[in-house]
């Protein structure tokens, strides 16, 4: 009885030293760490298992949260991708030194602004900033032109936005980067005096105006069309501002290969399966972003290329990399 | 010294020492992580408005929900104990049964419903305002914390001596007299003990307040966590909330001084006469039949409606793997909570002393702390000390194991009170091993105690979700954390089997508890120590 005691006490580091293993350990595996929801990209990845016999564990999370992990698990890091919902996180883990460079069977897939210049990451699809807005709740003849417009009165307590989001954090640095730091900051503080709601993501501002929370919404474009697929009287409309307004800032998901990683060929494959014409075309009818391979167009519902490009304003996206600087200027907002 | 006896024996300190370091040294090392911050950071990140807002905001919410609950409870507690209402044991059902909607499922639930675009709108054309911020917060936390107080204050009526209201009543005492006068105060200990439950849900409450967006020290700490990782303001949060847990757990203790209310003779077998309501019952029939509506019947019916109307059934090879993983983690933390729980509960009841008493502390300390605190510490901790730990299945058993070990200690120490002690000195009187008649002796009596102490751990942990959230492997997604993700995204058809599925392991939970309970009853033991260690965390 004795030694059946003891067994079972030593039993117990036995149990915890065995969890500790990771329970699939396959020799061909790949470790990603996705900015990007599961909802949106599940599907693709199972693709990609299936069509390669690779199998791909993910960590769903914040872009910026993982973001901020890769810096500074730095060397030390399980991640064999990082697969971001915006170009400034890739910048910020490039500019950390984590991505190795893409060879150029890869980067030549794409145009030279769906890339940067190291060539270590690359856009997977694209994606605008839009207004939505409830069309019965507000004049349609009279939506606001300028994201500025929204700290008017007449908005108050009736905008959605999710300041929490890597979308939302993004386009805040773009702002930085389009009218400075200070009127970034003046336009966080004139949104939350003028009473705007904090959502958690995208998906929830768009349901906040459906179920009458909110009247107007700041989103990502393409939510909205997966919303509508699921059940065409979803009562929620979307549109840009005003040409050229910082508001329409269109922004890329982009992917890049970790430096330390030791499945370079596995992750590389991964990659190429982004930006082959099987995954693009999922991005733009599945998800409906813009796929950014010329051969793929985009869903036919969207705002053509051509005409994206004439409304967005102009920024270099690995410029957006300064994503610590906008979370203190969040945070100093007392949005985090 | 005897009291020193017990620990020289590896199989007492072995268990004691990983107990009192597993929860201690993660916590110690917050605290000394925070202290790292320099003093212009301290003033930019934690003296600032937005502090004070959290502070106000988990402040309001605490007592709003206690405040709540005891409308929902009170009554109850009395209707099922001192009258004549029919249905008396189907009342008391219901009054525990919300136990099976843990708090995020319930807040899930609400977000479904609510709003021009819920449930309730789709079926009936019925427009409710949609329940956030607040309001929403409350009603989740209410509805599931309620049966916290509902069962001590049930159990602290029952065992009233029914002579203090008699004699009362004969002195002159008008009936409303003799309830504020005699009963109220009598009440006041398991009123406490319940309160303390459900503060500590409130504060430990991580799924409700991010769904409902109610920005409290937890929500707070999870954003910040998500958003960047600065550690120092995150432990500063944490520690934060550990403040205010400490001050509620203080509060109690001092509210509950001197407040032992003793019988002078035996346990009187005699209950109260009942109190006859006459035209009374409808409205308390009423309020239980919009209880039940509530409670019950909307999160069940909620989830049903979205498991027919959505395409559900992609998920349902995700289910069985999330099952697959929730058990995966919850199993081995209900062993290792039952394998040390069992030298513990030994130590408290075969040798109590301030060791063994201190030890029972630390084990409920591990309780109390607020899971994502408590996840915090450990994920700083880990990769401070042994990196590779971090992000395994191993740290989320032992975050599991740690935390529910209260809830395992409970049981098993009932039943070593029922086992007789001279067995086991006869046995060493025949010449074995103190070790070897423990096994030979009262192992055998304990199996239904420790059985009960890893359903409870094994049940606890399938439903929880802050330590979860933050300790889990890349990839593990279990039952709550597809709760968590997929409602976080208003995706509610895709959420709901897996809340089906958790609301089915939390009711496994609630029959558990009952039939415990029922046995508690007869056994007599302590109410108020008998809920804390059978209650879950949400």
């Amino acid at each position: 009885m004795t030694r059946y005691f003891a067994g079972l006490l030593l039993l117990l580091p036995l149990l915890m030293l065995s969890a500790c293993e990771t329970p699939e350990q396959e020799p061909e595996s790949l470790a990603l760490y996705s900015g990007r929801s599961k909802a949106l990209v599940e599907p693709l990845i199972d693709r990609f298992e299936a069509a390669t016999g690779i199998s791909v564990e993910v960590r769903y999370g914040d872009t910026a949260q993982l973001a901020v992990a890769l810096t500074e698990e730095g060397d030390q890091t399980g991640a064999d991708l990082f697969w971001a919902q915006d170009g400034g996180a890739l910048g910020a883990v490039q500019a950390a030194g984590l991505l190795a460079p893409l060879p150029d069977s890869l980067t030549g897939r794409v145009d030279a602004r769906y890339r940067n210049a190291a060539g270590t990451w690359i856009a997977t699809s694209g994606r605008a900033r839009t207004l939505a807005y409830a069309p019965g709740r507000v004049d349609t003849t009279a939506l606001p032109q300028s994201l500025f417009d929204l700290t008017d009165p007449q908005y108050e307590g009736r905008v959605g936005w999710a300041p929490t989001n890597g979308s939302f954090q993004a386009h805040v640095t773009a702002l930085r980067r389009l009218v400075g730091d200070d009127s970034t900051r003046a336009w966080l503080d004139a949104m939350q005096a003028n009473g705007a709601v904090a959502y958690s993501n995208n998906r929830a501002i768009l349901d906040g105006i459906a179920a009458g929370e909110v009247d107007l919404g700041l989103p990502n474009h393409y939510y909205l069309y997966g919303k509508k697929a699921d059940d065409p009287s979803y009562p929620v409309e979307q549109t840009f501002f005003a040409a050229g307004d910082p508001g329409n800032l269109v922004n890329v998901a982009g992917v890049g290969v970790l430096a330390g990683s030791a499945n370079q060929d596995a992750a590389l494959r991964f990659v190429a399966y982004l930006l082959s014409d099987d995954a693009q075309r999922y991005f733009a009818d599945e998800t409906y972003e813009y796929p950014v391979v010329q051969g793929v167009t985009p869903n036919a519902r969207l705002a053509g290329r051509e005409q994206l490009t004439a409304l967005q304003p102009t920024v270099d996206l690995e410029e957006l990399r300064d994503l610590e600087a906008t979370l203190n200027l969040l945070r100093e907002a007392g949005l985090l | 010294m005897t009291l020193q006896t017990p620990y020289r024996r590896w199989y007492f300190w072995l268990p004691a020492l990983l107990v009192v370091l597993g929860v201690t040294v993660p916590l110690g090392y917050l605290l000394a992580r925070a202290a790292q911050a320099d003093l212009a950071q301290l003033d930019a990140l934690v003296w600032r408005a937005r502090t004070w807002h959290l502070f106000v905001n988990t402040t309001l919410l605490g007592m709003g929900v206690l405040a709540v609950a005891t409308l929902l409870a009170f009554p109850l507690a009395w209707l099922t104990t001192r009258t004549d209402l029919r249905g008396r044991r189907l009342l008391t059902l219901l009054g525990v049964l919300p136990l099976a909607v843990p708090g995020y499922v319930m807040a899930y639930v609400l977000l479904a419903t609510t709003g021009d675009y819920g449930t309730l709108a789709r079926l009936t054309g019925l427009g409710v305002p949609r329940l956030g911020g607040y309001p929403g917060a409350l009603v989740a936390l209410s509805l599931y914390t309620f049966p916290y107080l509902f069962l001590n204050l049930r159990a602290a009526l029952a065992g009233l001596d029914p002579a203090l209201e008699e004699t009362a009543q004969s002195l002159g005492y008008t009936p409303v007299q003799v309830f504020r006068r005699v009963v109220l105060p009598q009440l006041r200990p398991a009123f406490y003990a319940g309160a303390l439950l459900v503060g500590l849900h409130v504060l430990g409450d991580f799924g409700v307040v991010s769904l409902m967006r109610f920005e409290t020290f937890s929500y707070a700490l999870y954003l910040q966590y998500n958003a960047s990782y600065d550690r120092i303001y995150a432990a500063w949060l944490a520690l934060m909330l550990l403040v205010m847990t400490a001050s509620v757990l203080v509060l109690e203790a001092r509210l509950l001084r001197g407040l032992l209310f003793h019988r002078t003779g035996a346990v009187p077998a005699r209950a109260a006469a009942p109190a006859e309501l006459g035209a009374w019952r409808w409205p308390a029939y009423g309020f239980a039949a919009l209880l039940t509506l509530a409670a019950v019947a909307l999160p069940v019916l909620t989830v049903g409606y979205w498991m027919l109307h959505s395409d559900a059934a992609s998920a349902w090879g995700d289910l069985g793997a999330a099952l697959g993983r929730s058990v995966l983690a919850s199993a081995p933390a209900a062993g290792v909570a039952a394998v040390l729980a069992l030298p513990l509960a030994y130590l408290s009841v075969r040798r109590p002393s301030a060791a063994s008493r201190g030890l029972e502390r630390i084990a409920y300390l591990g309780y109390a702390t607020p899971p994502l605190a408590f996840a915090l510490a450990l994920i700083v901790f880990t990769l401070a000390t042994v990196p590779a730990v971090y992000q395994t299945l191993g740290l989320l058993v032992f975050a599991y194991a740690m935390h529910f070990l209260a809830e395992a200690i409970g049981p098993v120490r009932s039943a070593l009170y029922q086992a007789p002690p001279r067995l086991e000195e006869a046995a060493r009187g025949l010449g074995r091993t103190p070790l070897r008649a423990f096994f030979a002796a009262t192992f055998p009596l304990l199996r239904g105690g420790l059985l009960v102490s890893v359903a409870f751990v094994f049940l606890s942990a399938m439903k929880e979700l802050p330590l979860t959230f933050l300790l889990s492997p890349i990839g593990f997604e279990t039952l709550a954390l597809g709760v968590w993700g997929y409602s976080n995204e208003a995706l509610f058809g895709r959420a709901a089997p897996y809340a089906l599925a958790i609301i089915l392991f939390s009711a496994a939970f609630v029959g558990l508890l009952l039939s415990q309970e029922g046995g508690a009853a007869k056994r007599a033991g302590p109410p108020a120590k008998q809920g804390a260690a059978l209650t879950a965390s949400g």
